[in-house]
């Protein structure tokens, strides 16, 4: 009772925080939507929507970028997972760990920049393949290198949920499992890996979403070839200045990161940085 | 078994090196005499000298880093208070509102938060540069203030309020002397975190920053658009440290506070 007095007798602290919610969380959003249904001249119409909807390179953009995005996600995945298994089973895991997380402290930019670098014509990597044989070749402005880049960038963010859900995972199941006369395949396909698949679920969230609108890998390392949806926003707030089609594409964006939100099952928000647990 | 050892070893190690081979990368190269990142000719400072004699980039660093603290400062105190009045709210449906609310931003791709933004603003008439840019560095670093403080304020439980209230204590005697010094770890990793988010942005910033004003991330963003600049590499170095540096004072918050928990458990067990 006295607890409930104590709270009830002043509430001005909350104010800021509230206004904040009301200010930059609920009115951008509604803001945005709004926008969308604006055209080039301001005048309040649906085309924005009709445009989006009939049109093929609308659409063939968003395909591209979910394809993309997959690939991602695939390609960080399947580095990510071995990580984080043998990483629980070294002598100093959270060592190993901080080592992973580390790289996500760099300023996002600058590793995209040395990836210039890197595959530039007469780059580091172009070197090395004249020196196994092959010839140099074009890297840099690549599909593949947008790729390899954004997995890059991704890793840490998938090691570590995954390295947290594996780490809860009790041995006595493996060994259970082992005794029960289960091969390796059948120990991991039947008891490790769905133990362990919260974890996965929240690493592809944690992935998917930002590779959708990695706007500034698509023009540096991508040379425009690939256009993502948050390319196509950046595009129309930016350059052509028609807010009202960039509101329209983010909305889609919004509606496909509730939809992956809801099929991964998890509300748990990524952070930008590793070691927030 | 011996075999099996080295070969998840080597997995790990090559994994080690594809993450850091590009950071050593940048700043071996801004080490080098030359303008490009192809060949190594040579050890020299220049780059650095440039950097310094680089008057632009320097008032540009000093802004990010000026947007930094501040917004920082201004997150960590609204977030706190924010956290305070979560935990304060008696219904559950209430309290899960706001944490949902409050993790909107947490998941929202930064092109959305940036476009938002910057309709918001303009809506507003709030004019784009410094005050746009600081407003919404504030705006996206306080939910990892309130997910940073929540746990340490859920941590403190009600008999320690109770018995500072029962002893004579007012509201902010309540909070300064006893809440505060409690979730002051939680407050640090917080602040910790907003700094970093806002000395890393690009996406938001890019969207809200208008003409006259840049910070660092969008000036390396539209140099790197026309090419290899070492005076890049040598920023880089610069901040490599600053980032290792944070890391550092962020482990050791997070050591003193699990310190600090495991002597509060060893005093209540």
């Amino acid at each position: 009772m006295q607890r409930k007095q104590r709270l009830t007798r002043s509430t001005a602290y909350f104010i800021p925080y509230t206004l904040w919610i009301l200010l930059f969380v609920i009115a951008p959003v509604l803001l945005l939507i709004y926008q969308s249904f604006f055209n080039i001249d301001g005048q309040f119409t649906f085309a924005n929507y009709q445009t989006y909807f009939a049109s093929s390179t609308y659409l063939m953009m968003t395909v591209n970028s979910v394809w993309y995005a997959f690939l991602i996600t695939l390609a960080t995945l399947l580095i990510s997972y071995p990580t984080a298994y043998l990483l629980n089973e070294t002598k100093h895991p959270q060592l190993w760990l901080l080592l992973i997380i580390m790289p996500t402290w760099i300023n996002l930019l600058l590793k995209a920049y040395a990836f210039i670098g890197i595959f530039s014509q007469a780059g580091i990597a172009n070197q090395f393949l004249s020196f196994i044989g092959i010839g140099p070749k074009q890297l840099l402005f690549t599909n593949f290198s947008f790729i390899f880049v954004a997995a890059y960038i991704q890793i840490p963010f998938m090691v570590l949920p995954i390295y947290n859900s594996i780490s809860e995972l009790k041995p006595s199941y493996i060994n259970a499992s082992r005794d029960l006369g289960a091969t390796n395949w059948q120990t991991f396909s039947r008891v490790i890996f769905p133990l362990t698949l919260p974890g996965v679920k929240a690493g592809i969230q944690a992935v998917f979403i930002p590779s959708l609108s990695l706007f500034m890998l698509t023009r540096l390392i991508g040379g425009n070839k690939v256009i993502t949806l948050g390319t196509a926003i950046e595009e129309h707030f930016l350059t052509t200045m028609n807010w009202g089609m960039g509101s329209t594409i983010g909305v889609v964006l919004i509606v496909a990161m509730v939809i992956i939100m809801w099929l991964t099952g998890g509300r748990k928000p990524r952070s930008r940085k590793g070691l927030t647990k | 078994m011996k075999t099996r050892f080295k070969w998840r070893n080597l997995y790990l190690w090559l994994v080690f090196i594809i993450l850091y081979a590009p950071i050593i990368f940048l700043i071996v190269y801004s080490f080098s005499q030359g303008t490009t990142m192809n060949n190594f000719h040579g050890f020299t400072w220049s780059h650095y000298q440039d950097l310094f004699a680089d008057s632009r980039l320097i008032a540009i660093f000093l802004d990010t880093l000026l947007i930094a603290l501040l917004s920082s400062l201004l997150a960590t105190t609204i977030g706190t208070l924010g956290a305070l009045g979560i935990n304060n709210t008696t219904r559950p449906v209430t309290k899960s509102t706001l944490l949902a609310l409050n993790n909107i931003l947490m998941v929202s791709p930064d092109v959305i938060i940036g476009a938002s933004f910057l309709i918001f603003f303009t809506a507003l008439k709030i004019p784009l540069g410094f005050g746009s840019v600081l407003l919404s560095h504030i705006a996206f670093s306080i939910p990892i203030v309130v997910l940073m403080v929540l746990p340490k304020i859920q941590e403190m439980g009600t008999s320690l309020l109770d018995a500072a209230a029962d002893l004579g204590a007012n509201n902010w005697q309540l909070l300064s002397q006893v809440i505060v010094p409690y979730i002051m770890p939680g407050i640090f990793s917080g602040f910790f975190m907003a700094l970093t988010y806002s000395l890393d942005d690009f996406a938001v910033t890019f969207f809200v920053t208008g003409n006259g004003f840049t910070t660092l991330s969008v000036e390396i963003y539209s140099r790197a658009r026309q090419g290899i600049n070492l005076e890049i590499n040598a920023l880089s170095g610069l901040m490599f440290l600053l980032a290792l540096v944070l890391v550092i004072g962020y482990y050791f918050i997070n050591q003193y506070s699990s310190q600090h928990r495991k002597a509060v458990r060893g005093r209540r067990g």
